[in-house]
């Protein structure tokens, strides 16, 4: 098991949801379990601070989510799965959540996809750029 | 007896079901997808099992932050497709089969395995898109499912051993059951997709390709491969396809691949489907 946790930090632009991530993203996390409540996404929607208030988040954590920067929710504990529910409640697609993490138009995100994805040369290793 | 007579393998997008919910199948981005599931369709037709061991992972549904099983087992009588932020899947309930799923769940536990029985618990995309891929939009699913929960959202999920062993602990428990039934073990999820960060987006075919071969041909060799690789090889997400070694495990060692689909993309993932026949 040695080394387990620190194997996954060499992979560019990707956070493993371990125990440091869940530790630090469970409200946040259950926040966003709310959501799955057409009540709870209507007093969102009406009041996003004060929702977010009702959880026990950090400043950090609850302005990430008024931004909607998802890359920041991600590095301070928020999971995909869980977060997906914020991007559903605004009416947007997974996809479009996508595109914004890679910074890309979505209209550009989507044609990169279409064209094969990502490829996987060039996005193995942080150490070894060319793998 | 009951017997394991085939498994199959899907994909679980949730856009590949908003696409059948909302009756665009047929449109030009769509079509290539659903033309990879006709001859499956029609295969199932002809080979309807009774149950279906549906192996797949919730997705924040029925599983919040407050309990994490490593490995569920579905014992109730139905379960409803989940709210996953967007209202259900209008998609029917899914009828479980509680007679199997608790001798499954008695054999795998002395066994060694330890499952968490649920009795209670929403399906959510994971479940109901294959089921949608495989049978379309019936009134009421054709076969009896047990859903079988696998975490891959918080780290470690089980390892791909681990799962290829729990297939075999499967199989053993199908084959002591004792009803005349037909059973099936569906693994879901797959293949390379990342849904997370800067390199969302992530496709590798050539992963891919090796891993299918692989499922067929030396699955042990793909037990052992570890959760670092999947993440790193199949993105982020990729790490779902632990559970296409649940099935494996539960077919012969000679299984016969009769369907092989690949096609990218499917919104943000690489779509893989096959299906392997046990021998008579």
């Amino acid at each position: 098991m040695a080394g387990y946790n620190e194997a996954f930090r060499d992979i560019p632009g990707t956070t493993v949801f371990d125990a440091t991530q869940s530790r630090l993203g469970y409200h946040l996390n259950q926040f966003c379990m709310s959501l799955m409540k057409a009540e709870n996404r209507a007093a969102f929607k009406a009041d996003e601070r004060a929702y977010l208030e009702t959880f026990p988040m950090t400043p950090e954590q609850r302005q990430a989510v008024l931004d909607r920067d998802y890359n920041r929710m991600i590095a301070l504990g928020g999971n995909i799965y869980f977060l997906a529910k914020i991007g559903a409640t605004d009416g947007f697609s997974f996809q479009n959540l996508a595109s914004k993490m890679t910074g890309m138009p979505e209209d550009e995100y989507k044609a990169m996809m279409v064209a094969g994805g990502r490829p996987i040369r060039g996005n193995r290793s942080k150490s070894d750029k060319d793998s | 007896m009951a017997r394991i007579t085939a498994g199959l393998t899907t994909s679980h997008i949730p856009a590949v079901g908003a696409a059948i919910d909302l009756g665009r199948t047929g449109e030009p981005y769509w079509r290539p997808v659903f033309a990879g599931y006709e001859f499956s369709k029609r295969w199932i037709a002809g080979h309807m099992p009774d149950v279906v061991v549906l192996v797949y992972n919730d997705h924040a549904s029925a599983f919040s932050l407050e309990m994490i099983p490593t490995f569920a087992i579905g014992c109730a009588e139905s379960f409803a497709p989940a709210d996953e932020g967007w209202g259900p899947r209008p998609v029917p309930v899914v009828r479980g089969h509680p007679e199997l799923a608790w001798h499954i769940a008695q054999s795998t536990i002395l066994d060694e395995f330890d499952m968490t029985i649920v009795n209670r618990m929403d399906v959510d995309h994971g479940l109901t898109v294959p089921l949608s891929l495989l049978f379309g939009q019936p009134a009421a699913w054709p076969c009896k499912v047990i859903p079988l929960a696998v975490n891959v959202v918080q780290y470690p999920p089980p390892t791909g051993n681990r799962c290829w062993n729990l297939g075999r602990a499967i199989r053993r428990a199908v084959e002591s059951f004792d009803q005349d039934l037909d059973v099936m073990v569906w693994g879901t999820g797959g293949m390379s997709h990342q849904l997370q960060g800067p390199r969302a987006g992530l496709i590798n075919r050539e992963f891919d390709t090796r891993f299918l071969d692989g499922l067929t041909k030396d699955p042990e060799a793909l037990a052992r491969v570890p959760h670092v690789e999947y993440v790193r090889e199949a993105g982020s997400e990729g790490i779902e396809l632990v559970m296409w070694l649940i099935m494996r495990g539960a077919l012969a060692p000679d299984a016969r691949e009769v369907c092989r689909f690949y096609h990218v993309p499917a919104s943000n993932t690489a779509v893989g489907h096959v299906i392997l026949e046990n021998p008579r």
